[in-house]
């Protein structure tokens, strides 16, 4: 187990997997209505705590669709197959290279990296370009926490990450269908606010390999393509990263990819998501419903134009 | 080669039909037990286009085996074979209209508008339709030669169908890539047994 900390159990190490949601929707109320105060229930309190006021209250994707529904690439290209091929890779022993411009570069073994951070859980909409969506109970920390420790000098602009890169460990990089290893980036003030995540964790528990074990970028008004699996390299640097989706077709995927219901894609209408679970589309949101916390990092710019 | 006509008519062209069935079957009993995956609806589309386009091409290759395995009677297996392969992107386009639009013309409309595979796929099944109407014997003999030349609009729409998958797949083009290929081989063989035997 690697992101165990302070020997503190997970909240699933406790509770019986099938009344985690029940619960949560009863904390919610509970906190609400004060009950929690005064109901004198430790647990209740602790875990009320711990609600963090970015989650959103939707409906949780049930925890076996969001780990047999996934693109990872490195695992095959059929949504299927990443549950079932991604158990080659070892994510025990985990490094993560850090470089470029910050004045803590280094190769770090993930678990010094986590030791100093506290894991929360933030519920969190997921839009895929691709048309569906899911509500993620991921765990994990701010970027901007990794970000400070490292020390960017003031020419970081922007921040590279990279997937692991080991057809060994993952076969589907033996096929050039991407210019492996995939890469993403985000601009510093993207990487530094605070509903940016590094997720280690889904549900309570470790991420599973096929969800991006054991470190993933967690970027929820971007379309997922961004929120970058496996993560084994993390660069800051003074010039625009291009990200693997805009290096495999640029007219079609663009470095910014914020979710929006304005800019369609030559094979996916943007303007309504399928809520994995759910019958009727939904409507989709600028900023994928984050636009109070984002928007303002674009003033000025024409989305359109910077998709 | 040539088998009874009791085998032909009572166990070959009924077992056929029972298996052409089967996609059909199985996806509606999916959708029945959610076995699907968690993406249901999209599993369900996708899979009757995929057999649309299969049996599509089943069809056309009726007339090269009829000529290599020197078998006449698999000619009489061709018409239910398409009529197949209608039904099958019938229900694909349905599904599509339902389960992905629901039905919201304003949106289906700007999809045929700006998205080439779905354009492409609109016209194939739109000029898929007059063949399927005149499938009946009455229709061949009313038709007389009109009817063939008619009939090989199933070039041009199969040509359609493989461009409407291609274009729809994101990335990985392996599966139009071999659909495309059988289609060569399809089309090449008619091209050789007109032009150089």
């Amino acid at each position: 187990m690697l992101i165990k900390k302070n020997n503190e159990l997970s909240e699933n190490e406790v509770t019986d997997f099938s009344v985690y949601q029940n619960r949560r929707k009863f904390m919610k109320t509970a906190a609400g209505l004060g009950i929690a105060a005064v109901s004198g229930l430790p647990i209740i309190e602790a875990s009320a705590k711990t609600i963090s006021p970015y989650s959103t209250d939707e409906k949780l994707t049930d925890y076996k669709d969001i780990t047999t529904y996934c693109n990872f690439y490195e695992f095959g290209t059929g949504k299927e197959d990443p549950a079932k091929n991604a158990h080659t890779l070892v994510t025990s022993p985990w490094d993560v290279v850090i470089e470029g411009e910050c004045e803590n570069p280094g190769k770090y073994n993930l678990e010094d990296l986590l030791k100093p951070v506290s894991v929360e859980e933030r519920i969190y909409r997921f839009r895929c370009v691709e048309g569906w969506s899911m509500v993620i109970p991921w765990m994990g920390f701010p970027l901007a926490d990794l970000i400070k420790r490292m020390q960017p000098t003031s020419k970081a602009k922007y921040v590279y990450f990279e997937t692991l890169h080991d057809p060994k460990q993952m076969p589907g990089q033996k096929r050039a269908v991407l210019d492996w290893p995939y890469v993403e980036g985000l601009r510093m003030d993207e990487a530094m606010n605070p509903l940016t995540l590094m997720g280690t964790g889904i549900y309570g528990k470790d991420l599973l390999n096929q969800n991006g074990a054991p470190l993933r970028l967690v970027v929820p008004w971007k379309y997922g393509f961004k929120s970058i699996k496996s993560i084994a390299k993390i660069r800051f640097s003074e010039t625009q990263p291009v990200n693997s989706w805009q290096k495999a077709n640029k007219n079609e995927y663009g470095f910014f990819s914020n979710v929006n219901p304005d800019v369609s894609h030559p094979r996916w209408s943007q303007r309504k998501e399928r809520r994995i679970g759910q019958f009727r589309k939904i409507k989709t949101q600028p900023f994928n419903g984050y636009g109070e916390q984002v928007a303002s990092l674009y003033t000025g710019m024409d989305l359109k134009k910077n998709f | 080669m040539k088998i009874s006509e009791y085998k032909f008519s009572r166990i070959l062209k009924p077992s056929l039909f029972v298996l052409l069935l089967l996609p059909a079957i199985y996806y509606g009993w999916g959708v029945w037990q959610d076995a699907l995956g968690a993406n249901p609806l999209e599993a369900v589309i996708r899979g009757l286009g995929d057999w649309g386009l299969r049996i599509l091409l089943l069809t056309l290759a009726i007339s090269p085996l009829r000529r290599l395995l020197n078998w006449a009677q698999l000619l009489r297996l061709r018409r239910m074979i398409g009529l197949y392969a209608y039904f099958y992107v019938v229900l694909h386009l349905l599904g599509y209209l339902w389960f992905d639009q629901f039905f919201d013309w304003e949106e289906i409309w700007f999809d045929i508008l700006e998205r080439p595979f779905i354009t492409v796929g609109m016209v194939a099944v739109i000029l898929l339709t007059p063949l399927a109407v005149t499938s009946t014997k009455g229709m061949i003999k009313r038709l007389g030669k009109k009817w063939k030349k008619l009939h090989m609009l199933i070039y041009p729409i199969s040509m359609l169908g493989v461009l409407h998958f291609w274009w729809m797949v994101k990335l990985d083009i392996t599966e139009p890539v071999i659909y495309a290929a059988i289609l060569t081989i399809l089309f090449g063989e008619r091209l050789f047994n007109k032009y150089f035997k």
